[in-house]
């Protein structure tokens, strides 16, 4: 048997957190701990993504038999999507940490309980994405909202206890129905024959489901993918959260948490569920592109930095959902794509704007004015992290924002349009929240702001770093992405629109009449 | 269009015009205050290098044969999913070529005479970066080989433009200027965006070839969309109505900025785009005469607000956007005016360029005074940058000899041949256009002294008046690319072959009357300005002149329009959100905890209401079996 190489870049977080509850309390050797535990997590994994070839399917596979009873399994693998979405949690976890260095020394709890449930999370996520048993993805989706609601509740602003309670519910309630459509997959798989969770017999089971059944279980799945996503209109838990959390805890919570909605929508919802996913498209396109108008209209109208921030993810999530289920490879690599830069482009900005705002002791725009004379690297970081928000070509964004909205172009045009608008909107939110901040005459009481200190700076470069890589060489993620999402469309029996006026075609005519 | 050849030889070095002013601009950026000592120099020498190269690649073009001009270069692939793909590809041709030469020499000159202007501006390193990034994404948006490639320096340009207008952005008018002129360009871009998606869908390919070789075959609805979207975005770009709004704000910016990005350069990119996809717009009747009419509008507007401000840099601005609305109504005219539009680009950018640092000239040394009611008499005082403005002013009001004069009257020509009345629109405006560039000259240059008490005059040093020498030579000579019909002939590889054109009158009889009119509209300007005294309060002016001053509405027209209802919009959503919809999920909260409140009633802890209600549910069960059972 091959080394488990998943099992251990999900245990090794686990077991620093356990580590750091049996440590002393306080002092920096917590955090160092945790910074190291993150960083060879981070290692491991590159290590294994070396390794990974980009057309051999499902990879680092595991399976041990869990609960015969059930048909559950102890099973992981990752193919590129699951590969991209472990990548950006290894690469994300240690800069978080770095960069919420003095975050937990003022909570309700310890500094070790901070970072031990960062690490928690951490490790929980990393299972998520690359459970490739149903009942085993279940269990570990319900099991991150534990260390995401204590480090809500116990390290931030002050309406975290209503703001912890509002997310656990929302995401319970997103539980419940998912739970529901788990068992529905049981009786589906008995009925077959011998019960099984795994996917990939699943799927075969799947696939001649019964039209109704087959609808119900799939809403169970999208509803829960949804509210975690989040989408209009299940999407208000979101700006609590972030308002309340630590900016940390924002990165972990939407960067990396929220993926599980879109990534659950990809593995579970289209690949399980081919012929209900093709019937709902046109619906949920539609609440995507509400999501993606809606959110930047509310980003634009907020005054508080963190809530804006977390309406701007409202409506790039719109735009993943939309790739999603446009479904051409365009669009759902593109999705893909933007799940990663996503991650990236919004860690920035919680980070950056984490640093502006403990600074100050506020998170309001309008106590802000003319930063930039004070804090000329944190502006000019705030600048790039806000521009990659915003699509700017050259920055990785663009990139997976032009291919969600080129493949929803050619399945629907109106829809396209419309979400077109966002890229106006977004320009707006960005530029208004940067001009009010960090523009115009220096206010008397932002003056003692002072700019970004090396920690802080070397936390955020790697992922401007990043950005702007993949702003100029997607191709490289591109190149492990498309060969799973084109086998996922496959499985969904879609193939992309041809062009009306195919130019092969047209030479070839022109070569037969020479 | 010929065929595209691959780069050898000296052509393989094409993408280092791209890559030398990027690699300048991010150390410059990057290495922080460590620079700053040298940052202007390198800053300097990144363009004129890229210069260099563009001469030596365009004596390498002129070598070639006429089939062979067109020179390809594929770098990487920048991505490709599917049947979309987009590279970092390279197209060196006669039209490229001119736009390199343009954007690398007169940006050369922009950035040696901002050694001088910006010397005591504490920031002087970052604004050297910040130029770079700007040459890099020009000269990456005229080299693309593809829409998309295209597209990301277009962008690259409208984020330097941001990043320069709002460059003092202690000050609140540059910060509200810069998000402006992003936020007016974004909804051109939209145009452009969707252009390209609808190129992918159509023909599964965004290249200029591939488009190209496509579009004849495509319905006439994609061809008339695909021309209005790309208008969309020229508009956007080259400040044409409707999306003109944002230029005259972005005379914030530092002199030498409006000099280079919003007079020579960028601003004409819109036009650039409209000339590179003429294969489009010769298949859709309705496009090309949208791009006319825009051209011709523009032209009138900007004209019309040049002679109303008393901002010097405001009057050339308009002036701009005027000049511009002509270089675009002739690429609307198609093969009879994509090579004048060119030729006009060109000869403006020399002399546009000029009167720009003239007039930065004119501000350094009036403590950065940009209101002409206080100038007057600095032709003494200021001599090289009297007679080197002179020039530029010649060659803007199409003085018989100087550049302007044969650039526009070919373009005026050609709108002639097309449409008579359009053709006197043009006349008209080229009268207008005589009238506020005298006014300017006279209420600059000569007259009273009108100015405030702590102004000393005084003429700019060496590093401000050899750039300005240098540009108002050009802007005399620059119509020697006419001579022979020599830049229609050199463009052919690019554009296709030029039509020639039936004019109703012989064209002696037309130059003389755009001579006349251009002569009526200097001794309008010279019996107002120049025999009167110039009040340094502005009066009152007509309906008109108020109109003009407030730039004919359209600020107001857009805040009416657009800005009040998206306020409305945004903040009834913002209450929606948090009372509606919000408010409804915690109602549901609130309803789902008071109704288990009273559901908690049942639980009493009495043993026998639970045995009642264990017998009672058993009945039920046993009921609900025999009705099942019996059924």
């Amino acid at each position: 048997m091959s080394f488990p190489w998943l099992t251990v870049i999900g245990t090794l977080p686990l077991l620093g957190a356990v580590a750091l509850t049996l440590m002393p309390r306080g002092g920096v050797l917590p955090k160092q701990l945790a910074l190291g535990v993150s960083v060879g997590t981070l290692v491991l994994t590159a290590v294994m993504g070396l390794q990974y070839s980009p057309r051999g399917g499902m990879q680092f596979e595991e399976e041990h038999e869990w609960i015969g009873a059930f048909g559950a399994h102890y099973a992981l693998g990752v193919d590129g999507i699951g590969l991209t979405l472990v990548v950006m949690t290894a690469i994300l976890t240690p800069l978080v940490i770095a960069a919420s260095w003095n975050d937990g020394d003022e909570g309700r709890w310890s500094v070790n309980a901070f970072f031990a449930w960062m690490l928690a999370l951490e490790g929980l996520a990393l299972g998520v994405f690359a459970a490739t048993d149903v009942f085993l993805f279940y269990v570990l989706f319900e099991a991150t909202l534990v260390p995401i609601y204590f480090l809500l509740g116990g390290f931030g602003g002050l309406q975290r206890s209503y703001a912890a309670v509002k997310f656990l519910v929302f995401s319970l309630v997103g539980g419940l129905l998912m739970l529901a459509a788990v068992v529905g997959l049981y009786v589906v798989s008995a009925q077959a024959g011998t019960p099984t969770y795994l996917l990939s017999e699943l799927s075969e089971i799947t696939a001649g489901i019964d039209e109704s059944t087959g609808r119900w279980l799939f809403l169970g799945f999208f509803v829960a993918f949804a509210v975690k996503a989040p989408m209009w209109p299940v999407h208000t838990w979101l700006p609590d959260a972030a308002a309340a959390g630590t900016p940390g805890t924002s990165v972990l919570l939407v960067s990396v948490l929220d993926k599980i909605g879109t990534f659950g929508m990809i593995r579970f919802c289209l690949e399980l569920f081919p012929e209900a996913s093709q019937w709902a498209s046109p619906v949920v396109m539609v609440l995507a592109v509400v999501s993606i108008i809606y959110g930047a209209l509310l980003a634009i109208g907020q005054d508080d930095i963190r809530r804006l921030i977390a309406y701007t993810s409202v409506s790039h999530f719109g735009f993943i959902v939309l790739g999603i289920f446009a479904l051409t490879s365009q669009s759902a690599s593109g999705a893909t794509l933007y799940m990663f830069n996503h991650g990236m482009s919004t860690a920035a900005l919680f980070l950056v704007t984490g640093f502006l705002i403990t600074r100050h002791g506020s998170a309001r725009i309008s106590d802000f004015g003319g930063v930039e004379k004070v804090a000329p690297v944190l502006a000019g970081i705030l600048l790039v992290a806000g521009l990659s928000s915003l699509s700017l070509p050259g920055l990785a964004p663009f990139v997976s924002e032009f291919l969600v909205l080129a493949g929803t172009f050619s399945v629907s045009v109106t829809a396209a349009v419309v979400a077109t608008l966002g890229i106006v909107l977004a320009a707006l939110y960005i530029l208004l929240m940067y001009q009010r901040t960090m523009t115009g005459p220096l206010r008397a009481d932002n003056a003692t702001i002072t700019d970004l200190r090396a920690r802080e700076v070397a936390a955020l470069a790697p992922i401007l770093g990043l950005i702007i890589a993949f702003g100029f060489y997607p191709q490289a993620l591109l190149d492990v992405i498309n060969p799973a999402v084109e086998r996922t469309l496959e499985q969904v029996g879609v193939t992309d629109p041809s062009p009306d006026v195919p130019l092969e075609a047209l030479s070839q005519d022109e070569e037969a009449s020479q | 269009m010929t065929e595209v050849l691959p780069a050898d030889g000296v052509f393989g070095l094409s993408w280092l015009l791209v890559a030398v002013p990027a690699i300048s601009a991010v150390v410059l950026l990057v290495g922080g205050r460590r620079t700053d000592r040298w940052g202007h120099l390198l800053g300097t020498a990144a363009p004129a290098f890229a210069f260099v190269l563009g001469v030596v690649l365009f004596v390498a073009l002129l070598g070639r044969g006429e089939q062979e001009r067109r020179v390809g270069q594929q770098l990487w692939t920048w991505f490709e999913v599917g049947g979309l793909r987009a590279d970092f590809g390279l197209l060196l041709d006669p039209l490229s070529a001119l736009f390199v030469l343009l954007i690398t020499g007169v940006g050369s000159l922009i950035h040696v005479y901002s050694i001088g202007y910006m010397a005591h501006d504490a920031r002087r390193r970052r604004f050297f970066g910040y130029l770079n990034l700007f040459i890099a994404a020009m000269l990456m948006l005229v080299l693309a080989d593809n829409y998309l490639a295209l597209f990301l320096g277009w962008e690259g340009v409208g984020l330097a433009s941001y990043l320069l207008i709002g460059f003092w952005q202690h000050k609140n008018s540059a910060a509200v200027a810069a998000k402006k002129a992003f936020v007016v360009n974004r909804v051109g871009d939209m145009g452009m965006v969707l252009a390209i998606m609808l190129m992918f869908a159509t023909f599964g390919s965004v290249t200029f070839e591939g488009v190209a070789a496509g579009i004849e075959d495509a319905s006439g609805a994609t061809q008339t969309a695909l021309g209005l979207l790309l208008l969309l975005g020229a508009c956007g770009k080259s400040a044409q109505v409707p999306l003109q709004s944002w230029l005259l704000d972005a005379m914030e910016g530092p002199t030498p900025v409006s000099a280079l990005i919003h007079a020579a350069t960028m601003v004409t990119a819109g036009v650039y785009l409209v000339v590179r996809s003429g294969f489009v717009y010769e298949t859709t009747e309705v496009a090309s005469t949208a791009v006319v009419l825009v051209g011709l509008v523009t032209l009138v507007v900007g004209a019309i607000i040049g002679c109303a401000k008393d901002d010097i840099k405001k009057v050339l601005a308009g002036s701009t956007m005027s000049q511009i609305g002509y270089m675009m109504l002739a690429a609307g005219l198609g093969p009879a005016g994509y090579a004048f539009a060119i030729f006009h680009l060109i000869t403006h950018g020399f002399f546009k360029a000029n009167l720009f640092l003239g007039a930065g000239s004119v501000m350094h040394s009036m403590h950065d005074d940009v209101d002409m009611r206080v100038y007057g008499g600095l032709s003494r005082l200021m001599p090289v940058t009297f007679v080197t403005f002179a020039m530029g002013y010649l060659a803007i009001i199409g003085f018989p000899g100087f550049a302007g004069f044969w650039s526009k009257d070919k373009v005026i020509e050609a709108a002639f041949a097309d449409n008579i009345w359009i053709g006197i629109a043009t006349i008209l405006a080229a009268g207008v256009t005589a009238f506020y560039m005298t006014r300017l000259m006279l209420m600059t240059f000569l007259g009273d002294k009108r100015w405030k008490s702590d102004v000393h005059p005084h003429e700019s040093p060496a590093t401000m008046t050899i750039p300005l020498v240098v540009l108002a030579v050009a802007s005399v000579l620059g119509g020697v690319l006419i001579l022979g019909g020599w830049i229609g002939h050199f463009l052919e590889p690019s554009v296709g072959p030029e039509e020639h054109h039936d004019l109703p009158i012989p064209v002696l009889a037309l130059t003389a009357i755009v001579t006349l009119t251009v002569a009526v509209g200097v001794f309008i300007a010279w019996r107002t300005y120049g025999t009167k005294e110039v009040p340094v309060t502005a009066p009152r002016g007509s309906v008109l002149t108020r109109a003009a001053r407030a730039d004919l509405y359209g600020d107001a027209l857009n805040e009416a329009v657009l800005m009040r209802p998206g306020q409305w919009t945004t903040r009834w959503l913002v209450w929606f959100d948090n009372r509606g919809l919000d408010g409804g999920v915690n109602g549901l909260a609130a309803l789902i905890g008071g109704t288990s409140g009273q559901v908690r009633r049942a639980q009493t802890g009495y043993v026998r209401s639970y045995a009642l209600a264990m017998l009672g549910g058993a009945l039920l069960v046993v009921v609900s079996l025999l009705a099942v059972t019996l059924a």
